[in-house]
Order: structure tokens, then C-alpha cells, then sequence
């Protein structure tokens, strides 16, 4: 099976070849990859050199002159370093986009801080008008990249190297009730995007009902509301591959109406000052599935 | 490109230059000198609609000459049809102290003289950074400094992949504004990309605070473009920088004005 960054560049360049309304903006990284698409788009498949601001500032000026933006590179740079741009560039233009970041929170766990970014999906939570998109597999970073494309709207897709390893439905942005509790249920998990295959083993044992979500913003509050109903308590708890209690906000809002406990499960907030790999660095967040069945079960038991 | 417009005659009988659509400069079908340069001294009452002072210093005229040759004989842009694909865009980034600006766009049709006097106010769509989706014929919305270049970059570049090619993208800066990193990761990428469709308007009124020694010119000169600098309140000087030919490069214009602080 290949990467979702192998599939972003596959399915991006077989979607140039059809669509000439699509642009590519790069920052080098993943420069090489999309050079056979380069060399067949050269107008439309851009490469900026290591200039985040004009990433993005280029992506609202094509986004200005009818083209569809797809910028990309590892989500520091996509993301933080730029945020001003994503605010002003493309928010505040109103100007579509589809921002499409590789890396997630420790892909590349022996690069250290400089090159993770788990406070990204927060800082679009500042901002109007973003769906935001964590898929789990290759095959849904393929479908939702597809659905981007052909959209006008702005999206940011967050690509892992963490994956499942089976790919779920991802259309229309709800949430797929992957094990249903009982009347007695426990309450709700929430596993977004790459966590979905630990959460599931975490709670094998557990009366829970667990819902899978590849799109984070807008939040499926139905989806959340209709499953906490058919449980016996309104607890849930939100399991996310990035800061952790980013989406207690979105948990809240959607049981305004209902006595709730929301435990936000995701990367700390603390620098680890480590190294090593992506799965050190989940098991030191407490993400792994021995940690998530202790703090899960500890929150539900 | 076509001239797709047919209120060339109706344009003809209002009190202001006429565009030429073909972006032929011929002079035929431009008020005579005369006329234009009241044209030019009533932008001073429009903008004391918004200021209450009828005389203004030099900082808030500063972009006021560049901005009126530009829209009144350089840019093919339409008040009636301000959304036309086929326009020259301009976009405004140094978006502080607009009124010179909504004074030309005022002028020229773009707005009502009517919204100048509630510049500012909540229920006024001119506001003292502009709002593209509030004020017609405003390519962008801006007000911080360092995002016009990039966004004109990527606007040049966009409009070069839809095949217009004989569109112009001007976006007008401050020397200030220059400070802002942005603008050089704008001028490196565009120098190096010979995007010849781009111009840089950058009026120089030596308000940034360490300067720019060895000229503000010479940062785009080492990085391929085409540079002029010329007197900023010298009408005809500014037009033949707008319009000299700069072929497989971008092009910059330094419009030297008065210094704000002095």
C-alpha cells in the first residue's frame, strides 16, 4: 500500500491532467515527486522554493484569478509559519483553497519540535469557514482530496503516516458508527483519523460505542448527538492526533442541551524534548492502545 | 484582448478621463491637460469628504499621483463592469491610508461620492483599511502590510494559467512596507521566474525606519526586474514608468514623493 503523501501526489497530478482549473503551489518539499506533473503543467504546478508566506499568498492570488489552490508541505510550515497568510490571504480575501500538509504531530518524531505541528487543527478552530479533514488510510486522504478538488470551498487536509488498516466511507463529512454500545453503553468515543485502529483495540472489551470521524470541522453534531442518545451515560470521550481537547469545544456546543463529561484525549501540550520514532512518541502521549484502554476505561469505567 | 465594453461614449461625456480598453495610450481620446489636471485637484475635496481638512500633508497624498495615472491612463479597469475577466487587476498593498485611494475609486465611478463622507463609521463600507468585499473595484482586501506582492505574484501567475496573457497585475506598496519579509521571498520568486505580467509600484516617502541603503530599486535590480524610480507627483514621468516595456521580467516603479517625517 502506498503513503497518503504518495497518494496526495498521484491522485493531485492524474487530477492536473483533467482539471485545468487546479494549480499546485509547492514549498520544495515534495518538490521531486510532482516533477513529472511539472514538466506536463509547468503553469500550474508551482514551486516557490522555501518562501511559506508566498506559499500561501500565491495560493490566494490564484484563488483571486479563478484557479483551485492545492498548496502543500509539512504542516510547521503550511500552517504556523504562514498563519497570517491562511488568515488574511485566503480567509479574509474569501478565496478558496485546499491547504493539503504532510507530517501530522510526530511523523517525524526524530526531527524534533521543529518539524511537528500538533497545534495546527486548533488554529484553524480561530478561523471561518475551514472544513478540516484527518483521514486514516490512503484510500479516504484519496476520496476527500478528490471531493476538495472539485470544490471551491477551504479545506485543510491533514496527511499521516500513522494509518488503519482498513479505509472507511468518508463522504459527507459524517461520522461512521464503528461499534455500537449497548443501552448501557458506557458512552461514545470519538477516533479521529489514524487513531481509530488503537482506540478499537483499546476498547475491545468495553460496552462503548465508538464513532469514527475523517472530517473534524464542521463537527458531525448529529451524528455525536444521535449516538450519546442510545447510550446511558452523555459521557464522551475524543481521541484526536493533535492537541489534545481541541475538539471538547465542538463536543460542548453539540450537547449544549444535555448534562455531559468530555474527556480530550490527543498530543500534550508539553514539548517531549525526545527523539526516537512515531510510536514512542504516541505511547508518550498516552496514545498507544495499553494507555488508551487505562484512560478511556479510568474516564467511562 | 477585445474591447468587450461599449460605454467608451458614455465615459466620453462624464467629467473624468477616459480609458482606452485597447490599451492603446493614443491621446486622442484623453481630456486635454487642462481638464485633467482639475480632474486631478478636485481628488483634494473628495478626500476632505473623509479627512474634514481641505489641505492634506504629504503622507496622506503620498500614493495620490500614482494611483490617479495609473487609473486614469494605464489601467484597463471598468467602473461599470468592475468584476470583468478580462481586466488589468490592481491591487492595493499598502492598504493604510486609503482615502487617496477611495478618492480616486470615487472619481473614476467605482463607488459613490456619496460613501465618502461615512468613511470609517460602522455602517460604511469604506473603512481605513479596505475591504475587497465591501468596495467595488477593490482587488483586495488589505491594511497588513507584506501580503499585496505575494497575492499579486500568485494573481499573475493564475491569470498566465488561464491563458490571459496580456493582463497586467500592479499592486502599489509603501517603502515601509518594504521592511515586511514577505515582500522578498515575492521579489525573489518573481525576478527569478521572469514574470513579466507583474508590476511593483513602491512609493517612496523614506518613512521606513532604517531606510534602504543603496536604494529600494537595487533590491529588485539584483533579483532580475526591470526598475525605474521617478518623481512620484510627476504625472507624465509616472506614466512612461508604467508603461515602459519590460520584456520577460517584472517590473518595478519607486515613485519618489515628499518624506513623511521632515
Amino acid at each position: 500500500m502506498d503513503t497518503m503523501r504518495e497518494r496526495f501526489t498521484s491522485t493531485t497530478s492524474d487530477l492536473l491532467d483533467q482539471d485545468p482549473r487546479l494549480a499546485v503551489v509547492l514549498a520544495d518539499i515534495t518538490a521531486a515527486a510532482f516533477a513529472p506533473a511539472a514538466a506536463r503543467h509547468p503553469e500550474r504546478v508551482l514551486n516557490v522554493g522555501i518562501r511559506e508566506q508566498l506559499l500561501i499568498g500565491v495560493a490566494g492570488g490564484l484563488a483571486l484569478a479563478g484557479l483551485r489552490p492545492i498548496a502543500h508541505t509539512f504542516p510547521s510550515f503550511l500552517v504556523e509559519r504562514p498563519f497570517e497568510q491562511i488568515k488574511l490571504d485566503l480567509g479574509h480575501q474569501d478565496v478558496g483553497a485546499v491547504l493539503v500538509s504532510t507530517g501530522a504531530s510526530y511523523d517525524m518524531a526524530s526531527l524534533g519540535r521543529t518539524h511537528q505541528a500538533p497545534g495546527d487543527v486548533a488554529l484553524f478552530d480561530t478561523l471561518e469557514g475551514w472544513t478540516v479533514q484527518v483521514p486514516g488510510h490512503p484510500e479516504e486522504a484519496e476520496a476527500l482530496l478528490r471531493a476538495a478538488a472539485a470544490g471551491s470551498g477551504r479545506v485543510y487536509l491533514r496527511l499521516s503516516g500513522e494509518t488503519n488498516h482498513a479505509a472507511h466511507p468518508v463522504e459527507g463529512g459524517r461520522m461512521a458508527v464503528l461499534k455500537q454500545g449497548s443501552d448501557r453503553a458506557a458512552g461514545v468515543v470519538v477516533a479521529v483519523g489514524p487513531l481509530l485502529d488503537p482506540v478499537l483495540e483499546a476498547v475491545a472489551d468495553l460496552d462503548v460505542t465508538v464513532l469514527y470521524a475523517a472530517t473534524v470541522r464542521p463537527f458531525d453534531v448529529a451524528g455525536l448527538r444521535s449516538a450519546v442518545a442510545r447510550t446511558a451515560a452523555a459521557d464522551v470521550v475524543v481521541v484526536e492526533p493533535y492537541l489534545a481537547g481541541t475538539s471538547n469545544r465542538e463536543v460542548g456546543e453539540a450537547l449544549l442541551d444535555t448534562p455531559h463529561r468530555v474527556l480530550g484525549l490527543g498530543v500534550a501540550r508539553q514539548e517531549l524534548r525526545r527523539y526516537g520514532t512515531p510510536a514512542e512518541h504516541a505511547a508518550a502521549h498516552g496514545l498507544d492502545a495499553a494507555s488508551l484502554r487505562a484512560r478511556i476505561g479510568g474516564f467511562l469505567g | 484582448m477585445e474591447n468587450t465594453n461599449t460605454n467608451t461614449e458614455a465615459m466620453m461625456n462624464t467629467n473624468t478621463a477616459v480609458l482606452d480598453r485597447t490599451g492603446d495610450t493614443s491621446r486622442e481620446i484623453r481630456e486635454d491637460a487642462g481638464t485633467e489636471r482639475a480632474s486631478f485637484e478636485a481628488l483634494g475635496g473628495l478626500m476632505a469628504q473623509m479627512t474634514g481638512d481641505e489641505k492634506h500633508g504629504p503622507a496622506a497624498t503620498s500614493t495620490l499621483d500614482a494611483l490617479w495615472v495609473l487609473y486614469t491612463r494605464v489601467l484597463r479597469v471598468d467602473p461599470h463592469a468592475p468584476e470583468d475577466p478580462l481586466r488589468d487587476r490592481f491591487l492595493l498593498s499598502k492598504g493604510h491610508g486609503p482615502m487617496a485611494y477611495y478618492a480616486v475609486l470615487a472619481a473614476r465611478g467605482f463607488i459613490p461620492e456619496s460613501w465618502l463622507g461615512d468613511f470609517g463609521s460602522f455602517d460604511s463600507p469604506l473603512g481605513h483599511h479596505p475591504d475587497r468585499l465591501l468596495v467595488p473595484g477593490a482587488e483586495i482586501g488589505s491594511g497588513s502590510l507584506g501580503h499585496g506582492l505575494g497575492l499579486a505574484v500568485g494573481t499573475a501567475l493564475g491569470l498566465r494559467a488561464r491563458g490571459l496573457n496580456t493582463q497586467r497585475v500592479v499592486t502599489l506598496l509603501g517603502d515601509a512596507e518594504l521592511d515586511e519579509g514577505s515582500n522578498h521571498e515575492a521579489i525573489a520568486y518573481a525576478g527569478a521566474v521572469g514574470l513579466a505580467s507583474l508590476t511593483a509600484v513602491v512609493v517612496d516617502n523614506q518613512s521606513a525606519t532604517h531606510g534602504w541603503s543603496g536604494g529600494i530599486a537595487t533590491r529588485f535590480e539584483r533579483e532580475g526586474w526591470s526598475t525605474v524610480t521617478v518623481d512620484g507627483r510627476d504625472h507624465d514621468a509616472l506614466e512612461a514608468a508604467f508603461t515602459a516595456p519590460h520584456p520577460g521580467r517584472p517590473h518595478a516603479v519607486v515613485a519618489v514623493v515628499e518624506p513623511k517625517y521632515s
